[in-house]
Order: structure tokens, then sequence, then C-alpha cells
């Protein structure tokens, strides 16, 4: 043991650092990339394509709902499948074809997009660099996590070009939440295999990715860095690590049994041989509902710091921030049954749920206050960052009193399974993790890239996108409210109204993410020079002390913390 | 300046908070007698039952007030914030990171108000999910109450099954079975005739509604097609949504107590037509109930549906 820490002093102090410093150069790089900070670049990249395809998806769903009656898809589905536009043929396709863009846009948004921004580029990135690491502590790990993913996006997009429901209808139109009989029986093509095995790779993917996480930070902190001084936002993805670990695995089980019942004769969901389809929607939402968190989380520890910065302010209750987040992760993993309370649950189980999911307001609510406290008393600048984490703060607040709304399972039997729904969870998803993504990006943009954006362009993306998500996703509160069931390519001509303005707020959204792709390309032409820290001394976490972008390897010699200079 | 700001944008709000209820009165005035919902509708559906009367006071009651100050609380802090502590009128920022006392007080606080939401919470459900036997009393609208609306014990039992894409209805103790389709816009014979009657929305019409007597508790089971997959049968004005789910039979129950027809949906992804398997439930008079299952005791729904008013 002695002879190995004098062999290891030996070489970071010796003679030849720079042959074991060596920058891979062209696609090696990449392809085969060790480095926590180019394989989060590259989470980032996956995570913007992945989004564009989402969000197009659900563009052509809200161009379809835009006036009563199917309006585009069974045209779409002529086109497709080669028919006639005005057939009955066309039209069942075009229906069938609906379920599957809803489908794909959830399943697209939740593993490729929202997990691979957080969990996957922002936590790779910026974990290491916080707790003053030089790497992750499985970097062949977090390659083999990373390249995982394509293949596993590829296997989800091949599926919507196979047999769903039958010859005339390609792909997996049984939503996100992939309910049995509907995917197993009610989709006896192979689109539903292909679906799974995407899942089974992504989720393979997100495990091995969050065993480095919760290692690393676990491990590798720089001398003086104890857990309690450790900044927030790597609190949050160990947090999520942990979730991660415990949940996914229980999608997998799932999934294969899934898999079993469609392909190998077993009878797990079906009711005909002894099955029961509800088992199935238990085991789902136990990995459903931490999953959500895993969703929001990181972006909570992206906002922290960011509030922080643009104060000029410590963090209010830095314990209270950290635990909360822990009892939060701990607290969703035993309120799964709240998305099934109209399956026929008995009434103490319902009671139990119905408790159980309302204390998750109370973590939350810590968090929420903390990060006004954090800003009382400060000298606040509105910097693009700073706008898009007040936005945040504001949308996820509305999403979580909504939520508590649904945890009622008195009032959920009015607003379960509508466009209620559909408004609370993109109210904290679309509007919550989403504008911490956004944060966070430019936030950090300077240091992952070295350069500075136009902070006019970078301003009126917040401004434009926050204007357009909230007229998409306002009026779906009042449309739910009005008994609009969700999954629907059609509705009665009274819902018309708020499904306009619900359209007409996509338009305006998807002006905005032109903006940012704008923003993006211009920063990237002008290549203005960031310095090390562009946010001056209220941006106290160690990624500001090196230089922007960071040094391939950084940390030769580690950081030492004390007290001073904690969180 | 920004005190003057704050003040206008007070007011505005509080008429916009005052203004809404008196919206949707002016929106049930307005013809609000349907059992489904009006253009531009933004609240719940008018209730006919006991149970949605108790989700209404509930939701639109503690639920609503709650939200909406948490949210205006939010925004006001936010708003505040930004107007007193920018980086121009607070140049230096404080430098304190806790407040034991303001920690303890937003920590119980919310769970205060969260436990007095939660015992209207438990009646609400607990009324629900409890068939009356004639003796219980339900809350209605007065929640806070411990129950003051007598129901009597179920006198019909319907069982309603959900198929791809249409519901079976079963009268369960006279074992008379009908189904009920969506009521298509046009004839399909290539004619394209209007079908719909101009009381008859678009995509809730059926041509079988569930006949059911009013001011009586029907007994509602709820399962779907044993080789089918999960379907939810939803009527908002009821306050009932329960998932049809091959294999089990679910139970709920109603007590409407207004006739007319009333509309819902289909509330679980069931496939390509989930938007288009509507449920309708026609509330008659007891003694039009009555001859109605006289005349449909040889099974022929259309003779029995015969003897109620047509739908205009």
């Amino acid at each position: 043991m002695a002879d190995t820490t004098a062999h290891l002093e030996a070489h970071a102090t010796g003679h030849d650092l720079a042959s074991h410093m060596h920058e891979p150069t062209g696609w090696r790089r990449w392809l085969f990339s060790t480095n926590h900070k180019d394989i989060g670049i590259m989470y980032l990249v996956f995570a913007i394509v992945a989004g564009i395809i989402g969000g197009l998806l659900s563009g052509v769903m809200r161009l379809e709902l835009q006036e009563p009656g199917v309006q585009i898809f069974h045209g779409l589905a002529a086109m497709v499948y080669g028919l006639d536009g005005g057939s009955a043929a066309a039209l069942d396709a075009g229906k069938h074809m609906y379920n599957v863009f809803t489908t794909a846009h959830a399943l697209i948004m939740v593993f490729f997009v929202v997990m691979p921004a957080t969990m996957g580029g922002f936590a790779n990135y910026f974990a290491p660099l916080m707790i003053g690491a030089p790497d992750t502590a499985f970097p062949r790990i977090n390659n083999i996590a990373f390249w995982l993913l394509p293949p596993a996006f590829i296997l989800l997009l091949m599926s919507l070009f196979f047999e769903g429901t039958g010859p005339g209808a390609l792909g997996f139109g049984g939503g996100w939440t992939v309910y049995p009989p509907l995917s197993t029986m009610g989709h006896p093509g192979p689109a539903m295999d292909f679906a799974i095995l995407s899942l089974h790779v992504a989720g393979i993917s997100s495990i091995l990715g969050a065993i480095n996480l919760i290692t690393t930070i676990f491990n590798m902190r720089a001398p003086g860095m104890t857990l309690h001084k450790m900044p927030l936002f790597a609190w949050s993805v160990l947090v999520t690590g942990f979730l991660l670990l415990l949940a996914l695995p229980v999608l997998a089980g799932a999934i294969t049994m899934l898999l079993t019942d469609r392909n190998f004769g077993t009878a797990f969901f079906k009711p005909a041989e002894g099955g029961d389809p509800i088992l199935f929607q238990h085991l789902f939402w136990f990995f459903g509902h931490p999953e959500v968190y895993i969703m929001i989380l990181p972006g909570f520890g992206i906002i922290s710091h960011i509030v922080s910065t643009f104060s000029r302010k410590p963090i209010f209750g830095y314990m209270a921030m950290a635990y909360a987040m822990v009892a939060i992760g701990f607290v969703g993993f035993v309120v799964w049954a709240h998305h099934m309370y109209t399956t026929g649950l008995s009434l103490d189980v319902q009671r139990y749920f119905v408790a159980a999911t309302m204390v998750i307001a109370v973590p939350t609510g810590v968090k929420i206050f903390s990060w006004i406290a954090t800003m009382w008393g400060g000298s606040i600048t509105f910097k693009s960052p700073m706008l898009w984490a007040i936005g945040f703060i504001f949308l996820f607040t509305v999403g979580g009193v909504t939520g508590v709304v649904l945890a009622n399972a008195g009032a959920d039997r009015a607003l379960h399974d509508t466009y209620y729904v559909v408004a609370h969870f993109h109210y904290v998803l679309s509007l919550g993790a989403v504008f911490s993504i956004f944060a966070g990006w430019y936030y950090w943009y300077p240091k992952i890239f070295g350069w500075l954006y136009n902070e006019t362009l970078a301003k009126l993306h917040f401004w434009v996108m926050f204007v357009g998500v909230n007229l998409i996703f306002f009026p779906q509160h009042f449309l739910g409210l009005a008994g609009m069931p969700r999954r629907y390519i059609d509705y009665p001509d009274a819902f018309g109204f708020f499904n306009r303005i619900s359209s007409v707020g996509y338009y305006i959204t998807f002006a905005a993410m032109l903006i940012f792709f704008y923003a993006t390309w211009e920063a990237s032409r002008k290549k203005r020079p960031a310095g090390d820290n562009p946010w001056g001394d209220g941006a106290t976490t160690l990624e500001w002390t090196l230089s922007s972008p960071p040094p391939f390897h950084q940390f030769t010699t580690l950081p030492r913390i004390d007290s001073s200079n904690a969180h | 300046m920004t005190l003057h700001f704050l003040r206008k944008i007070g007011v505005v709000s509080a008429a916009a908070l005052a203004l809404a209820p008196a919206l949707a009165t002016a929106q049930e005035e307005a013809g609000y007698a349907a059992g489904h919902p009006l253009p531009g509708q933004f609240h719940l559906q008018r209730s006919v039952t006991p149970i949605m009367d108790s989700i209404t006071a509930f939701h639109d009651g503690i639920l609503m007030w709650t939200i909406s100050f948490i949210v205006v609380l939010v925004l006001a802090l936010l708003v505040w914030i930004m107007i007193r502590y920018n980086a121009k009128r607070n140049p230096v920022p404080a430098a304190f990171t806790h407040n034991t006392l303001v920690e303890i007080v937003w920590t119980v606080l919310p769970i205060v108000v969260l436990i007095i939401i939660a015992i209207p919470s438990f009646g609400v459900l607990s009324d629900q999910l409890t068939t009356p036997d004639g003796e219980r009393k339900y809350l209605g609208a007065n929640i806070f109450s411990f129950g003051e609306v007598e129901v009597p014990a179920p006198e019909l039992t319907v069982k309603a099954t959900g198929q791809q894409w249409y519901w079976d209805y079963e009268y369960v103790d006279q074992g008379l079975a009908f189904t009920q389709l969506l009521l298509p816009e046009t004839s399909g014979d290539g004619n394209d005739r209007p079908t719909l009657k101009p009381n008859q929305p678009r995509l809730l019409a059926v041509d079988n509604e569930l006949v059911v007597p009013v001011d009586t508790t029907v007994r509602l089971q709820v399962t779907a097609d044993p080789m089918g997959v999960i379907h939810a049968f939803a009527l908002p004005s009821f306050g009932v949504k329960i998932d049809a789910v091959p294999g089990r039979l679910n139970e709920t129950w109603f007590n409407s107590r207004e006739t007319g027809i009333f509309y819902g949906q289909c509330s679980e992804l069931c496939g390509k037509d989930h938007a288009f398997m509507p449920i309708a439930i026609r509330v008659v008079e007891k003694e039009e109930f009555a001859a109605f299952m006289a005349a449909y005791e040889g099974g022929d729904y259309a003779a029995a549906n015969a003897t109620l008013a047509a739908v205009q």
C-alpha cells in the first residue's frame, strides 16, 4: 500500500507528466473518451438532438389539437402508408399514429432528453469539478454508459417503423407507461419489443452512470470536503444516483415480464391465465414516481448555485436544502400508487397514499422558501441564468401546488387522466426540469466552451419561452377541470377554445427554441473569451477556479477545502 | 413608484379573483343544464350527485384557496425581492445563512395546512368508496361536516364492460344487456347526412344511452372484456371515474338528483379509438324508468327507448 502511494506520488510529481496526460484527438477523443468533461459534452449534444425530435413530435400533436376534428394525422398516415387520405383506413392509421407520437414524445423527453442532460451532461461535467476530483471513479464505465444511449435511442426510433397493432399501424401507441394488456395483447407486432429493448439499454446506461457518480462523490472528494461541505449540486446528483440505482432495476424487471408475457408464454399480467394487469402498474410506478424526482432533483441543485451566485450570497439553510433532497428522494419511493387511484384500490390503501404523498409538499416547500431566503438581502444581478432560475422557482411552484391537489384521491377522482394532469406534470417537467436545464446551460456555457453568449439573445430566449410554455400549459388546467381526457386525438367542440390557445403557445415556444439555437450558434461563431469566472465573486464553487474550458485533466494538485470556502 | 405599481397589481389580481366565481355563475346561467362541457369552460362540470358536490366543494373551496394563496405568496416574494434586493438598490449583500425560527415556521406551517386539507380529503374519499347502506350520512357540499346528506341503499345494479372501442351494459338483476356506440357525425352510407341532433354534442352522443331512474342509488360495476385492454369509466357530473380492468370487477355508485343526459368519456388509453368511446347516462323520472323497464323485458332496447321522449 505504501509502495503504491509512493509510486503514485512519483507519477504525479514526476518526469513524464505530459505523456500521461496526452489528449486524444479527432474521433478517438470522443468515441474512446474516458474524460468526464468530454463525455458530459456528448451527453448534452445527445440531449439536444433528442430534444429536437421529441419537441417536433409534440408540435405535430399541437397542430392536430388546434381545432376539433382529426386535422392532419389521417393525411400523415396516408403519406406514410400510401393510402388515400380520405379513406377510413387512413383515418384509422392516423389515430394510431397519434398515440405513437404521444408515446414517443414522452419516452424521448424522459429517457433521452432530461435524464441525459441533467444526470448525463451536467452531472458528469460538474460533479467532479465541484468536489475537486480529477475525473470520475470509473472513466471507462462512464464511456460505455454514454455510448449505450445512442443505440437505445436508435432502437426506440426503429420501433416507430415496425408493426405495432397490425400491418397498417406501425409503432407502439400504448403510452410511456406501457400498461398491459395494451402493451401485450394490444400490440402484437415487434414495435413494442423494440421499445422494451430500448428501455433496457437506456436503463443499463443510467444504472452504470449512477454507480459511477455515486462512487465518485463518495470516494473522490478533495481533502477537507466533507459531505456536509459538498456543493448542493453534488448532493442532488448523489441523491439522484441512488434513486436511479434503486428504481431502474424495478422497471427492468417489469418490462422483462412484459417481454416474456409477449413472447414466451408467461402470464404475469394476463388475467385470463391468472395474471394481473394491475401488478404491472405497481411495478411501473414504483419506478415511475422516483423517476420524476430523478428528472427534477439535479435541477434543484443547479438552481441553488445560480440563485446564490447572482444574489452574491451564500445558500440559505444549506443543511436543510441537502436533507430536503434526501427526504424527497426517500419519500418518493413510498407514494407510487397515487398514480393509480382509479384502479380500484381499497379505501385504506388510498388513504395511506394520500397522506404519504402530501408529506412530499413539506421538503419541497423548504426548498422553495430557502431559495427565496437565499435571494433575500442579496445584491441581485439579473443575468440570463438568474432569469431562468427565478422562472423555474415560480413555475415549479405552480406545478407543485397542482400536485398537492392531485395528491388527494378525492379530488383526483375528477381530474385523473384529464388534461389537468398533463398541465401539472408539464409544469414540473417541461417548465421545471427544462427551465433548470436552460438555467444550467446559460450558467455553465462559458465554463464548458470558454465563450460568452450574447446576453440579450439569452434573455430574449427566456422571455419568449416563458410566455410560450405558459400559454401552452396553463389553459390545459381548464381543459382538465372541464373534463377533457388525456391522449385524445379529437375532442368535443367545447374544448376547442383552450386547445387553440395551447397550440399558439407551442408556436411561440418554437420561436424561442429558434432563438436558442441561433444564440448558441452565434456564441460559437464569435468566440468571445469568457475568462475563468464571468459571474464575479458570487460564484464560489470550485469549477470557477479553473480556466474556461477547464484543462483536459484538472486538479493535478488536489484543492484543499477549509471551513472558509465550503459550499 | 414601485409601491404604486405593486398596489396596482394587487387591485387587478383582487378583481380577477372576485370575478372568477362570477364568471362561472354567468356561464352556468347561460343555459348550463346540459351534462356536458360548454365552450370555453374553465371549471369542473356541474354536479348532480352528492359525491360530485363534495368534490366540487373540496376543489373549488379549500384546495383552490390554498394553492392560489401559495402561488400568489411566492410570486409576491419574488417580485419584492427583485425590486428591493437588486444590485442597484442593495449593492452590498447580506451574509446570513440561517434563521432557525423562519425555518421552523416554513416547515411547521405547511404541515398544519396539509392536515387541514387532509380532514375533508379523507371524508370526500371515504364517501366515494363506500356504497350507501341507507344509514350512512354523506358529506355533500358541506365537506367540513360529519355527514348530513342521506343516500338510500342501491336499488339497481348496472354493469359496464369496456370493449375496444365501445361500452357494453347490463342491468344485472334483470339480465338485460345492450351495446352503446358513438353516434357518428354523418351517416356512413355515402350520403353524409348529419346524424347528430342539435342537442347531441359531437363525440359525446351515443346511440343507446344507459337509462337509470332519478333520486335512486345505482350500484355500478365496471370491468373490461377479459381478453381486451384497460379502459376507464368516467362521468364528470357524477364524480365517477373508475378503471375497467380485464379480470377485475370494480364497483362504485351514484345517485343523480336531476334528470337529463350526462356524458363522459373513456379515461384510460385503450388504443386507436380511445377518443371515440363516450359514455352517456340518461336519468329519467322513476315512473318513466318503470315504463322503460316494462317495455325492455323482452330484450328489445329500441322498443324500450321508444317509451321515452325523443332526444332533441
